[in-house]
């Protein structure tokens, strides 16, 4: 018996020991595995590779079905930054059209947490876009000695034709503001740039889904999580048909080559913009794929930005295309009646200013005055209103009820048009004029040039057009709008709404008749289309860029519009010249579908001309 | 008695329980490996191609080894642990020539389809060694320098064979033997010493950083912990409570001093504030040792003395002597460096796996971070990854619990021996168990440093199984032949 009691109690102190240290080791994994979350989180993102399914964008129609903008595929390259091994650079660069140094650069790029805010190691990240099918053909090939590397499909778009570019916009990758401010973009998502792109952007996108790939420790896919049960489709985009007609603005654009301006078509009764062109524009092709970053550089550097919608950005002094807003501001007013006459002795003469005018006979009453283009009928008329303190109380009154009146036919606000950037055009208040003048110093005569469209006032062509229209339609307008149809949605209740100016309806149609009368014997002649009853207004517009601009509105036929145009033309000189061939050619084309034999001679005058060389000229 | 004992058969005393731990360990540990290699080709739980396979396979030969064990006359272990002891060190030396290298370690012998590493049955061979010296007439570890010489001797010489063989972790492994030491009359000093180094390293290295005094605030810490032991050895193992308190009064006020100095701008270099305080301590505890003739106040001295030199010295050690990958899997362990791609890779990945386990777990064969390969080595060292993973704290708790149970009932077996021989060895298997846990499961869950051990009856491997079984049923064996 050699046991010894004392040392026997140091059982406790080595039993003690592993106790504690299990005790110690029980506190690590109920903090590891229940109360920390950290781990679950970096083992999903280590054991699920996330892979977007982009839905293909809503295909565009135009107007008669026709198809103008659908998708191509385009193949990016996607990288694992983690998965990568040592692979052969100068093999993949072969493969993929591209020197070493750029990929050098783009993997910089990539890291650079300045530039990809997104980057990590252990999630795809976009090495090279805009694969060519050839090009991806054979990286497919090699994809094995690559590892690392896979290749996403996505979609570019293509355009069947090479026109409307400012109307259909393009797409671009997202910037990081736009995945700020939409959580449902990633890096490397795409999203609509400029035009319809833009502003229909969440019917065309659709939705994105997400496919669930489990992948080991080397990276390697080691098959679908869940078998693709938690897998999410994506959902396609929506198709849009657009109000255009695609022939009709190719046509018209064709018209506008070598010149600055725009035109914009109407369909009277249902406000639908049936063309909408901006003079100087651009391929909408060449804003595709790999090429999109340096043309789209050419084009924001191109100093006659083709990338500014003249269409309905440009404030353009309205001409005598102002002149009829003013004949029904008149009438409503009670300024005038129709039988109400002024004198014109080769203009306005009055209170030492004079305001030119040519010849016709004098005195001249309202539907002769519209038909001639009378300046001095207009500011007899304006002079009238402005200064008849009887019944205003002031001139500034009496300006702000005729501003009221023009502001309600669709001027000095952006109409609302669906596309993006619409700017407002400009009418000048009497707080402006009394900044400028003083107040209670300015008169009639003293913004005499109003009253014809000159000075301050600014429309853009689709504001003009859009008074076009609501003079064919007799007293109402529908919001201009270019998406006819949206797929399986209805369009904005404010593109189906009829708006009303507040001149009342019957005003509109002496005013009409006077555009009749400016086409059968007036300043618009040229627009007389055989068999189709054209009423027209020129306009010729002084400005301080060179030459006058010229212009036109017009609408037909007569009794049961069809369309509505506005024609501007910078630079090019007398309505007379280039804005009524334009436009009457437009109508012609658009309601016959071909040109008469007899007109075209005009016709290839107008699409032969050049009126860009006067552009920014001095006055000659 | 002896007749007695040969009447009942020996599975009428073979400890039950401890073989039912064992039998739930082994079955656990094959699950484990089975949903550790499990592949996507859903290949069988019993195909001998797999790692599952192999280790059912290994397992069967364990309990046919078991039964031979528990069959063998107790009598056998005793007499013939001297000439196994030698035998066993003679193939360890062997192996060192013979053994192909693999990663680095020449530790493994291939016999035909099997390898077998010699390191993991020596544990056994010494453990009977140590055992049979602690036996022999009238042996006590303190009657003479002599014998502590003869009992370290039988611990060192199979660490150095196997540290030539370049297997650390399984050398390591031997230093636990040291619990055997202090159960059979070690000075308890001797692991406190142990424990404090470990203590001042840890906290030496991991607040190296930062600087207090002038000098690091680890090394200050580890000043300030050596007052407080100085005090506390004084005060409990020396019994002179009126010298504990001058020495803390002491210690105290000029810590406050040195503290308001430095508040107040005016630095006394560290290193010269410490060394001189506990100087003066060490001064005032000779002059009462000489004075009153106090027990042992000059092994408090020394060890003192021993302390200010440690921590001089872990500094130039870690920098210095541990190689950089050492140093950077100790600074991973410390939560001082991440280094996700290399040393802390395998922890980091280990975390992940059990973290991501939750409380009840992902459930068998569903673990996505074991099954794709992320945790390396997971059927062997990082096994326990695939519990924590799979069966979530619920099942890691269980599985550690197990452990610590069938610990605790080696301990229990080897108190209630009257033969030194068997308590010894009882002890020596309670070590053994010890280090593993602590060592294996501590690195799996980022608390020690990466040290290459495997779980004991978990990890993949005929030798580990092979050896702990041998060790076990050996104590079962020498148990059920109690008197």
């Amino acid at each position: 018996m050699r046991k010894d009691y004392k040392l026997e109690k140091r059982k406790y102190v080595i039993g003690g020991f592993i106790v504690v240290i299990a005790f110690i080791y029980l506190l690590r994994l109920f903090n590891l595995q229940v109360i920390d979350s950290r781990y679950k989180d970096s083992a999903d993102s280590n054991a699920f590779l996330r892979k977007a399914i982009y839905p293909s964008r809503g295909i565009i129609y135009d107007r008669d079905g026709r198809l103008v903008v659908y998708n191509q595929p385009a193949y990016d390259v996607m990288m694992i930054p983690r998965d990568v091994q040592q692979f052969d650079t100068l093999d993949f660069c072969r493969t993929v059209s591209i020197t070493p140094a750029q990929l050098r650069r783009r993997l910089a790029d990539m890291r650079d947490k300045r530039l990809n805010p997104g980057y990590s190691s252990y999630s795809p990240q976009r090495l090279l876009t805009h694969l060519s099918p050839e090009d991806y053909g054979r990286l497919q090939e090699k994809l094995y000695r690559f590892p690392g590397l896979f290749v996403q499909k996505r979609i570019l778009r293509q355009y069947s034709y090479p026109v409307a570019a400012n109307v259909l916009g393009n797409i671009r990758e997202v910037s990081q503001s736009d995945i700020d401010a939409d959580p449902e973009y990633a890096p490397g998502d795409y999203t609509g740039d400029l035009g319809i792109e833009k502003s229909y952007e969440h019917f065309l996108r659709g939705k994105k889904g997400q496919e669930i790939f489990i992948r080991d420790a080397r990276g390697q896919i080691q098959g679908r999580y869940e078998d693709g049960a938690r897998d999410i489709p994506a959902v396609s985009g929506r198709n849009i048909r657009l109000s255009l007609n695609i022939e009709l603005q190719q046509y018209a654009e064709s018209l506008m080559v070598n010149k600055k301006g725009a035109v914009v078509a109407i369909e009277p009764s249902t406000g639908e913009i049936l063309c909408l062109v901006s003079s100087p524009t651009y391929d909408p092709n060449i804003l595709v794929g790999r090429q999109r970053g340096s043309n789209y550089r050419k084009l924001v550097s191109d100093p006659d930005k083709p990338l500014y919608d003249r269409a309905i950005m440009a404030g353009y002094p309205p001409g005598s295309t102002f002149k009829p807003t003013q004949a029904l501001i008149l009438l409503h007013e009670g300024i005038v009646t129709l039988g109400t006459q002024y004198p014109c002795y080769h203009g306005y003469v009055n209170g030492g200013l004079r305001v030119g005018c040519h010849g016709h006979a004098s005195p001249i009453a309202l539907k002769p005055a519209l038909q001639t283009s009378c300046n001095a009928y207009f500011c007899w008329g304006f002079k009238n209103m402005i200064d008849r303190r009887g019944k205003y109380g002031s001139s500034a009154n009496a300006f702000e009820v005729w501003k009221k009146h023009l502001v309600s036919m669709g001027y000095g606000y952006p109409l609302g048009v669906d596309l993006p950037g619409e700017k407002r055009g400009f009418l000048p208040n009497d707080k402006f004029y009394n900044k400028w003048y003083g107040e209670g110093r300015w008169s009639a005569n003293t913004i005499i040039s109003v009253s014809i469209g000159q000075g301050e006032v600014l429309a853009t062509p689709l504001q003009i057009a859009n008074l076009c229209a609501t003079i064919a339609n007799r007293g109402w307008f529908i919001t201009p709008h270019v998406v006819k149809e949206i797929e399986d949605t209805v369009i904005d209740a404010e593109y189906t709404r009829r708006r009303h100016p507040t001149v009342s309806p019957g005003h509109y149609q002496p005013v009409a008749e006077g555009m009749r009368m400016a086409v059968l014997g007036g300043t618009c002649r040229a627009a007389d289309l055989p068999g189709i009853e054209v009423a027209g207004k020129t306009g010729t517009a002084q400005n301080p860029h060179g030459r006058d601009h010229s212009a036109f509105m017009g609408f037909a036929p007569y009794d049961n519009p069809k369309i509505a145009v506005a024609v501007y033309v910078e630079n090019a000189g007398f309505g007379a010249t280039f804005g009524v061939p334009i436009g009457s050619l437009v109508m012609e084309k658009y309601l016959n579908g071909s040109i008469s034999p007899a007109r075209k001679p005009l016709e290839q005058r107008m699409l032969h001309s050049n009126t860009i060389q006067f552009s920014g000229t001095k006055k000659h | 008695m002896a007749q007695k004992n040969t009447d009942i058969s020996v599975f009428g005393r073979v400890d039950w329980w401890t073989v039912g731990i064992y039998l739930v360990l082994v079955i656990a540990g094959a699950l484990s490996i089975y949903s550790a290699s499990y592949d996507f080709d859903h290949a069988s739980i019993f195909s001998f191609s797999e790692f599952s396979g192999k280790q059912i396979r290994w397992i069967g030969l364990a309990l046919c080894l078991g039964l031979v064990i528990l069959l063998i006359d107790s009598r056998v272990f005793d007499t013939y642990a001297y000439p196994a002891y030698i035998a066993m060190l003679m193939l360890l030396a062997v192996t060192i020539v013979i053994a192909p290298d693999i990663k680095g370690s020449r530790s493994w012998l291939v016999l035909g389809p099997m390898s077998l590493q010699p390191a993991e049955f020596a544990k056994c061979t010494t453990a009977l060694a140590l055992a049979k010296l602690f036996s022999s007439y009238n042996f006590h570890l303190n009657a003479s320098r002599n014998n502590y010489f003869k009992a370290l001797a039988i611990i060192f010489v199979p660490i150095m064979l196997i540290l030539a063989q370049k297997e650390t972790g399984s050398a390591l492994a031997y230093t636990a033997l040291f619990f055997v030491l202090y159960r059979e009359g070690m000075s308890g000093l001797v692991l406190l010493a142990a424990l404090s180094a470990v203590v001042f390293f840890v906290v030496a290295v991991k607040f190296s950083s930062a600087l207090i005094f002038g000098i690091p605030s680890g090394q200050a810490i580890v000043f300030f912990m050596i007052m407080l032991i100085m005090v506390l050895m004084v005060g409990i193992y020396c019994k002179r409570s009126v010298e504990a308190r001058n020495l803390l009064i002491w210690f105290a006020s000029t810590s406050a001093i040195q503290g308001i100095l430095a508040a107040f701008g005016v630095p006394v270099p560290g290193y010269i504030f410490f060394v001189c305080v506990l100087a003066v301590a060490c001064i005032y505890c000779m002059i009462v040792k000489f004075h009153s003739a106090a027990r042992r106040m000059g092994l408090v001295v020394a060890s003192v003395v021993a302390a200010v030199v440690f921590v001089f010295c872990i500094d130039f050690a870690f920098n210095h002597v541990l190689q950089p990958h050492q140093q950077m899997r100790i600074k991973v362990a410390l939560g001082m460096e991440d280094d996700l791609r290399g040393a802390g890779y395998n922890v980091n990945q280990s975390k992940i796996a059990i973290g991501s386990g939750g409380m009840f777990g992902k459930g068998f064969l569903n673990g996505t971070q074991t099954k794709l390969k992320y945790v390396p080595e997971q059927h062997t060292d990082f096994i326990y990854c695939t519990i924590g993973e799979e069966q979530g704290f619920l099942g890691a708790t269980a599985v550690l619990l197990i452990f610590l149970a069938l610990i605790l009932r080696i301990i229990s077996i080897a108190e209630r021996q009257q033969s030194v021989f068997t308590r010894v060895y009882g002890y020596c298997v309670a070590s053994y168990l010890i280090f593993h846990l602590a060592i294996n499961i501590g690195m799996v869950i980022g608390l020690c440093p990466v040290i290459g051990i495997p779980l004991p009856f978990f990890s993949y491997g005929g030798s580990s199984l092979w050896g702990f079984t041998f060790l076990l049923f050996i104590l079962l064996r020498l148990d059920a032949a109690r008197k």
